[in-house]
Protein backbone atom coordinates (compact mmCIF):
# COMPACT_ATOMS: atom_id res chain seq x y z
CA UNK A 1 0.00 0.00 0.00
CA UNK A 2 2.90 1.87 1.09
CA UNK A 3 4.52 1.74 -1.97
CA UNK A 4 1.21 2.49 -4.67
CA UNK A 5 1.05 5.73 -2.65
CA UNK A 6 4.74 6.61 -2.69
CA UNK A 7 4.55 5.97 -6.41
CA UNK A 8 1.55 8.51 -6.76
CA UNK A 9 3.54 10.84 -4.79
CA UNK A 10 6.59 10.23 -7.46
CA UNK A 11 4.31 10.33 -10.70
CA UNK A 12 2.50 13.63 -9.55
CA UNK A 13 5.88 15.37 -8.78
CA UNK A 14 7.74 14.85 -11.93
CA UNK A 15 4.55 16.68 -13.12
CA UNK A 16 5.30 19.20 -10.44
CA UNK A 17 8.46 19.82 -9.89
CA UNK A 18 11.07 21.54 -11.71
CA UNK A 19 12.87 17.70 -12.49
CA UNK A 20 16.29 17.75 -14.01
CA UNK A 21 16.37 15.04 -16.29
CA UNK A 22 19.70 14.26 -18.06
CA UNK A 23 20.36 12.15 -20.92
CA UNK A 24 23.28 10.23 -22.14
CA UNK A 25 25.26 12.62 -23.92
CA UNK A 26 26.89 11.18 -26.93
CA UNK A 27 30.16 13.53 -26.42
CA UNK A 28 33.30 11.88 -25.89
CA UNK A 29 35.98 13.94 -24.15
CA UNK A 30 38.39 12.21 -21.76
CA UNK A 31 40.24 15.27 -21.40
CA UNK A 32 38.88 15.42 -17.80
CA UNK A 33 38.57 12.27 -16.54
CA UNK A 34 40.33 12.85 -13.26
CA UNK A 35 38.44 10.95 -10.79
CA UNK A 36 36.25 9.24 -13.08
CA UNK A 37 38.69 6.08 -14.11
CA UNK A 38 36.56 4.73 -11.80
CA UNK A 39 33.84 4.18 -13.71
CA UNK A 40 35.64 2.82 -16.40
CA UNK A 41 33.42 -0.46 -17.35
CA UNK A 42 30.37 0.08 -15.59
CA UNK A 43 27.00 0.75 -16.13
CA UNK A 44 23.68 0.89 -15.09
CA UNK A 45 21.45 3.79 -13.99
CA UNK A 46 20.94 5.98 -10.89
CA UNK A 47 18.00 7.64 -9.66
CA UNK A 48 18.13 10.12 -7.54
CA UNK A 49 15.55 12.65 -5.90
CA UNK A 50 14.85 14.59 -3.08
CA UNK A 51 16.57 18.24 -1.88
CA UNK A 52 16.79 20.76 -4.29
CA UNK A 53 19.25 22.81 -3.19
CA UNK A 54 22.03 19.57 -4.19
CA UNK A 55 20.98 19.29 -7.86
CA UNK A 56 23.09 21.73 -9.21
CA UNK A 57 26.16 20.13 -7.87
CA UNK A 58 24.40 16.47 -8.61
CA UNK A 59 23.63 18.06 -12.13
CA UNK A 60 27.28 19.07 -12.62
CA UNK A 61 28.47 15.48 -11.57
CA UNK A 62 26.03 13.57 -13.49
CA UNK A 63 26.98 15.54 -16.35
CA UNK A 64 30.75 14.56 -15.95
CA UNK A 65 30.42 10.45 -15.25
CA UNK A 66 27.56 10.63 -18.59
CA UNK A 67 29.92 12.13 -20.99
CA UNK A 68 33.06 10.22 -20.13
CA UNK A 69 30.65 6.89 -19.43
CA UNK A 70 27.52 6.41 -22.03
CA UNK A 71 26.53 3.21 -20.35
CA UNK A 72 25.72 5.25 -17.10
CA UNK A 73 22.45 6.74 -17.25
CA UNK A 74 21.40 9.37 -13.67
CA UNK A 75 18.38 10.93 -13.02
CA UNK A 76 17.97 13.70 -10.78
CA UNK A 77 14.62 14.88 -9.27
CA UNK A 78 13.56 17.49 -7.13
CA UNK A 79 10.70 17.01 -4.45
CA UNK A 80 12.58 18.48 -1.33
CA UNK A 81 14.03 16.88 1.78
CA UNK A 82 10.68 14.82 2.61
CA UNK A 83 10.44 13.64 -0.64
CA UNK A 84 14.14 12.23 -0.70
CA UNK A 85 13.96 10.41 2.50
CA UNK A 86 10.36 8.79 1.54
CA UNK A 87 11.28 8.09 -1.90
CA UNK A 88 14.99 6.31 -0.78
CA UNK A 89 13.77 4.93 2.21
CA UNK A 90 11.14 3.09 -0.18
CA UNK A 91 13.33 2.05 -2.58
CA UNK A 92 12.09 4.26 -5.55
CA UNK A 93 15.44 5.87 -6.01
CA UNK A 94 18.92 4.86 -5.25
CA UNK A 95 19.79 8.41 -3.44
CA UNK A 96 17.37 10.72 -1.33
CA UNK A 97 18.90 13.93 -0.69
CA UNK A 98 17.84 15.86 2.07
CA UNK A 99 19.10 19.60 2.85
CA UNK A 100 19.54 18.72 6.89
CA UNK A 101 20.19 15.86 8.80
CA UNK A 102 17.75 12.87 8.79
CA UNK A 103 16.36 12.36 12.22
CA UNK A 104 17.06 9.72 14.19
CA UNK A 105 13.96 8.19 13.77
CA UNK A 106 14.24 8.48 9.59
CA UNK A 107 17.64 6.84 9.90
CA UNK A 108 16.58 3.83 12.22
CA UNK A 109 13.20 3.20 9.95
CA UNK A 110 14.72 3.05 6.84
CA UNK A 111 18.48 2.10 7.73
CA UNK A 112 19.69 5.26 5.57
CA UNK A 113 23.44 5.72 5.76
CA UNK A 114 24.27 9.69 5.70
CA UNK A 115 26.94 11.36 3.35
CA UNK A 116 27.55 14.51 3.80
CA UNK A 117 29.38 16.35 1.40
CA UNK A 118 29.28 20.08 1.66
CA UNK A 119 27.85 22.85 3.81
CA UNK A 120 25.23 25.31 2.48
CA UNK A 121 23.89 28.80 3.82
CA UNK A 122 20.44 29.65 3.70
CA UNK A 123 19.97 33.01 2.41
CA UNK A 124 16.85 35.71 2.52
CA UNK A 125 16.54 37.27 -0.85
CA UNK A 126 15.03 40.07 -2.50
CA UNK A 127 14.23 41.50 -5.75
CA UNK A 128 16.99 43.47 -7.12
CA UNK A 129 15.02 46.46 -7.30
CA UNK A 130 14.19 46.50 -4.22
CA UNK A 131 16.78 49.30 -2.00
CA UNK A 132 16.38 46.79 1.37
CA UNK A 133 18.88 44.67 1.22
CA UNK A 134 20.06 44.58 4.76
CA UNK A 135 17.79 43.94 8.44
CA UNK A 136 17.74 42.55 11.64
CA UNK A 137 17.47 38.93 12.75
CA UNK A 138 14.28 40.53 14.53
CA UNK A 139 13.02 42.66 11.68
CA UNK A 140 13.09 39.27 9.47
CA UNK A 141 11.32 37.34 12.05
CA UNK A 142 8.85 40.05 11.90
CA UNK A 143 8.22 40.24 8.13
CA UNK A 144 7.79 36.53 8.13
CA UNK A 145 5.38 36.59 10.99
CA UNK A 146 3.35 38.76 9.43
CA UNK A 147 4.37 41.85 11.85
CA UNK A 148 5.71 44.19 9.68
CA UNK A 149 3.94 44.05 6.27
CA UNK A 150 4.89 46.94 4.41
CA UNK A 151 8.34 47.74 2.90
CA UNK A 152 8.09 51.46 4.03
CA UNK A 153 8.78 49.99 7.79
CA UNK A 154 12.25 49.35 6.39
CA UNK A 155 12.77 52.16 4.68
CA UNK A 156 11.51 51.48 1.03
CA UNK A 157 8.78 52.01 -0.90
CA UNK A 158 5.54 51.85 0.76
CA UNK A 159 4.23 48.53 -1.18
CA UNK A 160 2.93 45.93 0.84
CA UNK A 161 5.50 42.72 1.55
CA UNK A 162 5.19 39.44 -0.28
CA UNK A 163 6.51 36.58 1.61
CA UNK A 164 7.16 33.55 -0.24
CA UNK A 165 8.01 30.13 1.79
CA UNK A 166 8.52 26.44 0.79
CA UNK A 167 6.78 23.88 2.29
CA UNK A 168 6.67 21.98 5.33
CA UNK A 169 8.72 19.13 3.04
CA UNK A 170 11.69 21.14 2.83
CA UNK A 171 14.86 20.93 4.18
CA UNK A 172 15.85 24.20 3.22
CA UNK A 173 12.67 25.95 4.93
CA UNK A 174 13.74 23.65 8.14
CA UNK A 175 16.76 25.18 8.75
CA UNK A 176 15.52 28.92 7.98
CA UNK A 177 12.77 28.07 10.52
CA UNK A 178 15.03 27.40 13.17
CA UNK A 179 18.43 29.64 12.59
CA UNK A 180 17.02 32.48 11.00
CA UNK A 181 13.02 32.95 12.45
CA UNK A 182 14.06 30.95 16.02
CA UNK A 183 11.39 28.79 15.65
CA UNK A 184 8.89 31.52 15.02
CA UNK A 185 5.54 31.11 13.22
CA UNK A 186 5.45 31.86 9.57
CA UNK A 187 2.28 33.51 8.01
CA UNK A 188 -0.14 31.64 7.09
CA UNK A 189 -0.89 34.22 4.30
CA UNK A 190 2.40 33.48 2.92
CA UNK A 191 2.67 32.23 -0.56
CA UNK A 192 4.23 28.90 -0.80
CA UNK A 193 6.78 27.73 -4.11
CA UNK A 194 7.83 23.94 -4.18
CA UNK A 195 11.60 24.38 -5.01
CA UNK A 196 14.82 26.76 -4.76
CA UNK A 197 14.41 27.02 -8.31
CA UNK A 198 10.70 28.52 -8.13
CA UNK A 199 11.66 30.43 -5.20
CA UNK A 200 14.38 32.26 -7.03
CA UNK A 201 11.99 32.75 -10.18
CA UNK A 202 8.96 33.78 -7.88
CA UNK A 203 11.80 36.90 -5.77
CA UNK A 204 13.32 37.39 -9.00
CA UNK A 205 9.66 38.36 -10.64
CA UNK A 206 8.25 40.22 -7.71
CA UNK A 207 9.96 43.24 -7.18
CA UNK A 208 8.35 43.36 -3.53
CA UNK A 209 8.80 40.08 -2.66
CA UNK A 210 10.69 38.02 0.17
CA UNK A 211 11.87 34.98 0.64
CA UNK A 212 14.88 32.15 1.02
CA UNK A 213 16.90 30.29 -1.02
CA UNK A 214 20.16 27.92 -1.06
CA UNK A 215 23.00 30.42 -1.02
CA UNK A 216 24.44 28.11 -4.08
CA UNK A 217 21.60 29.12 -5.35
CA UNK A 218 21.76 33.17 -5.70
CA UNK A 219 23.03 34.73 -8.47
CA UNK A 220 22.07 38.27 -10.23
CA UNK A 221 18.66 37.73 -10.02
CA UNK A 222 18.07 38.25 -6.68
CA UNK A 223 19.86 40.21 -3.82
CA UNK A 224 21.02 38.62 -0.68
CA UNK A 225 20.14 40.42 2.35
CA UNK A 226 21.94 40.54 4.87
CA UNK A 227 21.35 39.34 8.17
CA UNK A 228 22.44 41.41 11.39
CA UNK A 229 25.32 43.18 9.02
CA UNK A 230 26.38 39.10 7.34
CA UNK A 231 25.72 38.85 4.04
CA UNK A 232 25.18 35.60 3.10
CA UNK A 233 28.19 34.02 0.69
CA UNK A 234 29.95 31.02 0.31
CA UNK A 235 32.47 33.21 1.73
CA UNK A 236 30.58 33.72 5.59
CA UNK A 237 29.03 30.77 5.62
CA UNK A 238 32.76 28.79 4.89
CA UNK A 239 34.01 31.23 7.65
CA UNK A 240 31.05 30.60 10.49
CA UNK A 241 30.40 34.12 10.93
CA UNK A 242 27.07 33.39 8.52
CA UNK A 243 25.04 30.77 10.73
CA UNK A 244 21.77 29.82 9.13
CA UNK A 245 23.72 26.83 7.51
CA UNK A 246 22.93 23.27 7.22
CA UNK A 247 25.23 20.29 5.49
CA UNK A 248 24.33 19.08 2.26
CA UNK A 249 23.04 15.31 2.84
CA UNK A 250 23.03 12.04 0.25
CA UNK A 251 22.01 9.39 1.70
CA UNK A 252 21.33 6.09 0.76
CA UNK A 253 19.45 2.52 2.18
CA UNK A 254 21.88 0.52 3.67
CA UNK A 255 25.60 1.09 2.83
CA UNK A 256 25.57 1.70 -0.79
CA UNK A 257 27.67 -1.14 -2.74
CA UNK A 258 28.71 -1.06 -6.64
CA UNK A 259 27.86 2.18 -8.85
CA UNK A 260 25.67 4.01 -6.07
CA UNK A 261 29.25 3.84 -4.21
CA UNK A 262 31.56 5.19 -6.60
CA UNK A 263 28.82 8.18 -7.56
CA UNK A 264 28.85 8.93 -3.59
CA UNK A 265 32.86 8.60 -3.83
CA UNK A 266 33.08 10.90 -6.92
CA UNK A 267 31.24 13.21 -4.18
CA UNK A 268 34.01 13.28 -1.88
CA UNK A 269 37.13 13.38 -4.39
CA UNK A 270 38.92 16.61 -4.84
CA UNK A 271 36.79 17.01 -8.59
CA UNK A 272 34.00 16.26 -6.91
CA UNK A 273 34.69 18.98 -4.04
CA UNK A 274 35.95 21.81 -6.63
CA UNK A 275 32.70 21.07 -8.31
CA UNK A 276 30.76 21.79 -4.72
CA UNK A 277 32.73 24.82 -4.28
CA UNK A 278 32.16 26.08 -8.05
CA UNK A 279 28.39 26.14 -7.40
CA UNK A 280 28.87 28.39 -4.90
CA UNK A 281 28.59 25.67 -1.59
CA UNK A 282 31.35 24.78 1.12
CA UNK A 283 33.64 22.13 0.21
CA UNK A 284 34.04 19.28 3.40
CA UNK A 285 36.94 18.11 2.36
CA UNK B 1 -27.15 -12.74 -22.96
CA UNK B 2 -24.79 -12.61 -26.06
CA UNK B 3 -20.47 -12.43 -25.77
CA UNK B 4 -20.98 -8.90 -26.59
CA UNK B 5 -23.29 -7.92 -24.52
CA UNK B 6 -21.58 -9.64 -21.89
CA UNK B 7 -18.73 -7.50 -22.85
CA UNK B 8 -20.19 -4.35 -22.81
CA UNK B 9 -21.92 -5.28 -19.35
CA UNK B 10 -18.60 -6.02 -17.57
CA UNK B 11 -17.07 -2.84 -18.80
CA UNK B 12 -20.12 -0.97 -17.21
CA UNK B 13 -19.81 -3.13 -14.19
CA UNK B 14 -15.66 -2.45 -13.74
CA UNK B 15 -16.13 1.14 -14.56
CA UNK B 16 -18.72 1.50 -11.67
CA UNK B 17 -16.59 -0.46 -9.76
CA UNK B 18 -13.71 1.35 -9.73
CA UNK B 19 -15.58 5.02 -9.14
CA UNK B 20 -16.74 3.03 -6.07
CA UNK B 21 -13.26 1.65 -4.84
CA UNK B 22 -11.68 5.14 -4.89
CA UNK B 23 -13.82 6.24 -2.41
CA UNK B 24 -13.98 3.31 -0.32
CA UNK B 25 -10.07 3.66 -0.61
CA UNK B 26 -10.38 6.99 0.81
CA UNK B 27 -12.81 6.83 3.06
CA UNK B 28 -11.10 3.33 4.53
CA UNK B 29 -7.48 5.19 4.35
CA UNK B 30 -9.12 8.60 6.11
CA UNK B 31 -10.88 6.12 9.16
CA UNK B 32 -8.49 7.79 11.41
CA UNK B 33 -9.58 10.62 10.90
CA UNK B 34 -13.48 9.81 10.62
CA UNK B 35 -12.96 8.25 14.67
CA UNK B 36 -14.09 10.68 17.45
CA UNK B 37 -16.24 13.05 15.28
CA UNK B 38 -13.00 13.98 14.40
CA UNK B 39 -14.00 14.67 10.33
CA UNK B 40 -16.45 17.61 10.85
CA UNK B 41 -14.33 19.92 13.01
CA UNK B 42 -11.34 19.18 10.08
CA UNK B 43 -14.23 20.75 7.60
CA UNK B 44 -13.93 23.87 9.61
CA UNK B 45 -11.21 24.83 11.71
CA UNK B 46 -7.62 26.36 10.23
CA UNK B 47 -4.89 24.51 8.92
CA UNK B 48 -1.76 24.95 11.60
CA UNK B 49 0.26 21.72 11.89
CA UNK B 50 2.69 23.33 13.73
CA UNK B 51 -0.45 23.16 16.72
CA UNK B 52 -1.76 19.60 15.90
CA UNK B 53 -4.82 21.65 13.77
CA UNK B 54 -5.31 19.98 10.59
CA UNK B 55 -8.55 21.74 9.27
CA UNK B 56 -9.48 22.14 5.50
CA UNK B 57 -11.66 24.85 5.67
CA UNK B 58 -9.28 27.30 3.77
CA UNK B 59 -8.68 25.00 1.09
CA UNK B 60 -12.38 24.47 0.85
CA UNK B 61 -12.79 28.15 0.33
CA UNK B 62 -10.46 28.67 -2.03
CA UNK B 63 -11.66 25.85 -4.23
CA UNK B 64 -15.10 27.24 -4.21
CA UNK B 65 -13.50 30.92 -4.52
CA UNK B 66 -11.15 29.90 -7.53
CA UNK B 67 -13.71 27.59 -9.67
CA UNK B 68 -16.78 29.57 -9.38
CA UNK B 69 -14.22 32.54 -10.38
CA UNK B 70 -13.30 30.95 -13.23
CA UNK B 71 -16.85 29.94 -13.95
CA UNK B 72 -18.07 33.45 -14.02
CA UNK B 73 -15.12 34.35 -16.41
CA UNK B 74 -14.96 31.70 -18.88
CA UNK B 75 -18.92 31.94 -19.22
CA UNK B 76 -19.81 34.98 -21.11
CA UNK B 77 -16.64 34.15 -23.13
CA UNK B 78 -17.73 31.08 -23.97
CA UNK B 79 -21.27 32.30 -25.08
CA UNK B 80 -20.61 34.67 -27.05
CA UNK B 81 -17.55 33.02 -28.79
CA UNK B 82 -19.70 30.23 -29.48
CA UNK B 83 -22.15 32.11 -30.74
CA UNK B 84 -20.35 33.70 -33.09
CA UNK B 85 -18.92 30.47 -34.32
CA UNK B 86 -21.85 28.87 -34.52
CA UNK B 87 -24.19 31.07 -36.64
CA UNK B 88 -22.79 34.86 -36.38
CA UNK B 89 -19.35 34.39 -38.10
CA UNK B 90 -19.08 33.61 -41.80
CA UNK B 91 -18.64 29.94 -42.67
CA UNK B 92 -14.87 30.08 -43.43
CA UNK B 93 -14.06 32.12 -39.98
CA UNK B 94 -16.70 29.91 -37.95
CA UNK B 95 -14.60 26.80 -38.92
CA UNK B 96 -11.05 28.14 -38.40
CA UNK B 97 -11.96 29.27 -35.30
CA UNK B 98 -13.63 26.11 -34.61
CA UNK B 99 -10.49 23.88 -35.17
CA UNK B 100 -8.37 26.59 -33.07
CA UNK B 101 -10.56 26.32 -30.22
CA UNK B 102 -10.36 22.17 -30.52
CA UNK B 103 -6.23 22.47 -30.71
CA UNK B 104 -7.03 24.55 -27.26
CA UNK B 105 -8.69 22.03 -25.43
CA UNK B 106 -5.09 19.42 -26.18
CA UNK B 107 -2.95 22.24 -24.65
CA UNK B 108 -1.37 20.77 -21.22
CA UNK B 109 -2.41 22.61 -18.55
CA UNK B 110 1.24 23.29 -17.30
CA UNK B 111 1.74 25.08 -20.35
CA UNK B 112 -0.90 27.91 -19.17
CA UNK B 113 0.51 28.10 -15.94
CA UNK B 114 4.39 28.60 -17.45
CA UNK B 115 2.93 31.72 -19.37
CA UNK B 116 0.48 32.80 -16.43
CA UNK B 117 3.37 33.20 -13.48
CA UNK B 118 5.44 35.16 -16.15
CA UNK B 119 2.69 37.13 -17.91
CA UNK B 120 -0.32 37.48 -15.77
CA UNK B 121 0.95 37.48 -12.34
CA UNK B 122 3.09 40.39 -12.66
CA UNK B 123 -0.26 42.32 -14.97
CA UNK B 124 -2.12 41.62 -11.84
CA UNK B 125 0.52 42.42 -9.19
CA UNK B 126 0.64 45.85 -10.94
CA UNK B 127 -2.34 46.99 -11.42
CA UNK B 128 -4.18 45.88 -8.41
CA UNK B 129 -2.25 46.90 -5.14
CA UNK B 130 -1.66 44.38 -2.71
CA UNK B 131 -0.73 40.92 -3.02
CA UNK B 132 1.90 39.25 -4.87
CA UNK B 133 -0.76 38.65 -7.89
CA UNK B 134 -0.24 34.91 -7.06
CA UNK B 135 -4.18 35.03 -6.28
CA UNK B 136 -7.61 33.85 -6.92
CA UNK B 137 -7.76 36.66 -9.37
CA UNK B 138 -4.93 35.25 -11.26
CA UNK B 139 -5.39 31.38 -11.01
CA UNK B 140 -9.71 32.06 -12.40
CA UNK B 141 -8.60 33.51 -14.60
CA UNK B 142 -6.11 31.20 -15.77
CA UNK B 143 -8.52 28.76 -14.96
CA UNK B 144 -11.26 30.19 -17.09
CA UNK B 145 -9.00 30.23 -20.51
CA UNK B 146 -8.45 26.28 -19.55
CA UNK B 147 -12.10 25.71 -18.99
CA UNK B 148 -13.53 27.92 -22.24
CA UNK B 149 -11.99 25.49 -25.02
CA UNK B 150 -14.60 22.77 -23.02
CA UNK B 151 -17.48 25.26 -22.67
CA UNK B 152 -17.36 26.61 -25.98
CA UNK B 153 -17.57 22.82 -27.98
CA UNK B 154 -20.48 22.21 -26.15
CA UNK B 155 -22.13 24.86 -26.55
CA UNK B 156 -21.67 25.52 -30.52
CA UNK B 157 -22.76 21.67 -30.51
CA UNK B 158 -25.78 22.01 -28.65
CA UNK B 159 -26.28 25.12 -31.02
CA UNK B 160 -25.88 23.30 -33.55
CA UNK B 161 -28.66 20.75 -32.65
CA UNK B 162 -31.19 23.36 -33.18
CA UNK B 163 -33.36 22.05 -35.59
CA UNK B 164 -33.28 23.53 -39.43
CA UNK B 165 -36.84 23.85 -39.93
CA UNK B 166 -36.62 26.54 -36.79
CA UNK B 167 -33.77 28.66 -38.32
CA UNK B 168 -35.54 28.49 -41.55
CA UNK B 169 -38.71 29.78 -40.16
CA UNK B 170 -36.29 33.13 -38.73
CA UNK B 171 -34.64 33.05 -42.25
CA UNK B 172 -38.41 33.42 -43.71
CA UNK B 173 -39.96 35.91 -41.41
CA UNK B 174 -36.83 38.20 -42.38
CA UNK B 175 -34.61 37.77 -39.06
CA UNK B 176 -31.33 38.63 -38.88
CA UNK B 177 -28.52 36.59 -37.67
CA UNK B 178 -28.16 38.07 -34.14
CA UNK B 179 -32.37 37.60 -33.59
CA UNK B 180 -31.85 34.25 -34.76
CA UNK B 181 -29.05 33.70 -32.27
CA UNK B 182 -30.92 35.06 -29.33
CA UNK B 183 -34.50 34.34 -30.09
CA UNK B 184 -34.12 30.81 -31.21
CA UNK B 185 -30.50 29.31 -30.88
CA UNK B 186 -30.09 30.67 -27.48
CA UNK B 187 -33.44 29.34 -25.70
CA UNK B 188 -33.70 25.94 -27.63
CA UNK B 189 -30.34 24.85 -26.42
CA UNK B 190 -30.43 26.54 -23.14
CA UNK B 191 -29.81 22.75 -21.79
CA UNK B 192 -26.46 22.32 -23.55
CA UNK B 193 -25.77 26.08 -22.11
CA UNK B 194 -26.38 24.80 -18.32
CA UNK B 195 -24.88 21.03 -18.52
CA UNK B 196 -21.66 22.47 -20.42
CA UNK B 197 -21.26 25.04 -17.56
CA UNK B 198 -21.68 22.47 -15.04
CA UNK B 199 -19.19 19.97 -16.49
CA UNK B 200 -16.69 23.47 -16.90
CA UNK B 201 -17.00 23.90 -13.23
CA UNK B 202 -16.10 20.34 -12.75
CA UNK B 203 -13.28 20.60 -14.58
CA UNK B 204 -12.07 23.77 -12.30
CA UNK B 205 -12.75 22.56 -9.11
CA UNK B 206 -10.64 19.13 -10.27
CA UNK B 207 -7.59 21.34 -11.82
CA UNK B 208 -4.41 21.08 -9.84
CA UNK B 209 -1.50 22.21 -12.09
CA UNK B 210 -3.29 26.33 -12.00
CA UNK B 211 -3.77 26.47 -8.78
CA UNK B 212 -0.67 24.84 -7.58
CA UNK B 213 1.34 27.41 -10.02
CA UNK B 214 -0.71 30.40 -9.46
CA UNK B 215 -2.64 30.80 -6.60
CA UNK B 216 0.27 31.35 -4.17
CA UNK B 217 -1.05 28.15 -1.86
CA UNK B 218 -1.57 29.95 1.33
CA UNK B 219 -2.96 28.08 3.97
CA UNK B 220 -5.23 31.18 5.54
CA UNK B 221 -8.81 31.99 4.13
CA UNK B 222 -8.84 33.51 1.58
CA UNK B 223 -10.53 37.33 2.07
CA UNK B 224 -10.71 39.08 -0.68
CA UNK B 225 -10.00 38.43 -4.83
CA UNK B 226 -6.15 39.45 -4.66
CA UNK B 227 -5.52 37.05 -1.28
CA UNK B 228 -3.34 34.04 -2.56
CA UNK B 229 -5.46 30.79 -1.58
CA UNK B 230 -4.80 27.12 -1.81
CA UNK B 231 -7.18 24.59 -3.47
CA UNK B 232 -7.91 21.15 -2.18
CA UNK B 233 -5.95 19.47 -5.53
CA UNK B 234 -3.11 21.71 -4.35
CA UNK B 235 -3.04 21.00 -1.23
CA UNK B 236 -3.50 17.35 -1.68
CA UNK B 237 0.18 17.27 -3.85
CA UNK B 238 1.29 19.78 -1.03
CA UNK B 239 0.66 17.09 1.50
CA UNK B 240 1.48 13.91 -0.24
CA UNK B 241 5.29 15.15 -0.91
CA UNK B 242 5.98 15.74 2.98
CA UNK B 243 4.39 12.62 4.90
CA UNK B 244 3.14 9.20 4.37
CA UNK B 245 2.03 8.46 7.59
CA UNK B 246 0.73 11.04 10.10
CA UNK B 247 -2.65 12.63 11.12
CA UNK B 248 -1.60 15.14 8.22
CA UNK B 249 -1.34 12.58 6.05
CA UNK B 250 -4.38 11.20 6.80
CA UNK B 251 -6.89 14.45 6.43
CA UNK B 252 -5.50 14.64 2.71
CA UNK B 253 -8.31 11.78 2.14
CA UNK B 254 -10.73 13.95 3.91
CA UNK B 255 -9.77 16.46 1.22
CA UNK B 256 -10.45 13.53 -1.15
CA UNK B 257 -13.37 12.81 0.16
CA UNK B 258 -14.51 16.73 -0.13
CA UNK B 259 -13.38 16.63 -3.64
CA UNK B 260 -15.37 13.35 -4.45
CA UNK B 261 -18.53 15.20 -2.38
CA UNK B 262 -18.07 18.20 -4.83
CA UNK B 263 -17.46 15.87 -8.26
CA UNK B 264 -20.89 14.13 -7.14
CA UNK B 265 -23.04 17.10 -6.33
CA UNK B 266 -21.98 18.23 -10.09
CA UNK B 267 -22.71 15.52 -11.78
CA UNK B 268 -26.28 15.11 -9.51
CA UNK B 269 -26.65 18.75 -10.99
CA UNK B 270 -26.04 17.95 -14.44
CA UNK B 271 -28.74 14.94 -14.79
CA UNK B 272 -31.20 16.94 -12.51
CA UNK B 273 -30.79 20.05 -15.56
CA UNK B 274 -31.04 17.06 -17.88
CA UNK B 275 -34.38 15.98 -17.17
CA UNK B 276 -35.89 19.11 -16.40
CA UNK B 277 -34.90 20.78 -19.94
CA UNK B 278 -36.34 17.56 -21.28
CA UNK B 279 -39.66 18.61 -20.91
CA UNK B 280 -41.27 20.33 -23.70
CA UNK B 281 -40.21 23.69 -24.47
CA UNK B 282 -42.61 26.24 -23.35
CA UNK B 283 -44.61 28.09 -26.08
CA UNK B 284 -42.52 29.14 -28.89
CA UNK B 285 -44.61 32.31 -29.74
CA UNK B 286 -44.26 33.72 -26.37
CA UNK B 287 -40.46 34.48 -27.33
CA UNK B 288 -41.37 37.83 -29.43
Amino acid sequence: MKKIISRMGLNMYSGVMIIAMIFISGMISGAMATGLEDFAGEKGTIRISGGTAHIPVLKEVARRIMTNNSNIQISIAGGGSGVGIIQVGEGLVDIGNTGRKPTDEEVEKYALKMFKWAIDGVGVVVNPKNNVQSMTKVQLGDIFSGKISNWKALGGQDKSINVYTRDRASGTRDVFWKKALNKAEITPGANIVVSNGAMKTAVSNDPYGIGYVSVGYIDSSVSPVSLDGVVPTLQTVREGTYTVSRGLYSNTKGVPTGLIEKFIDYLFSADGQKIVSDKGFVPVK
Amino acid sequence: MNISEKFFLFAAAFSAFCTLFVFVFMVWLALPVFRGGLFFQILTRPWLPDQGVYGIYPMIVGTGAISLASVVFAFPLSLGCAAFISGLAPERIGAYLRKTVRFMTGIPTVIYGFVGVFLLVPVVREWFDGGSGLCILSASILLAILISPTMILFFTDSFDRVPRSYLAAVDALGGSKVQKMLYVVLPYARQGVLTGTVLSLGRAVGDTLISLMIAGNAVAVPGSILDSARTLTAHIALVIAADFDSIEFRTIFACGIVLYGFTTLIVLLVQALGSWSRKPMRKHHDIR
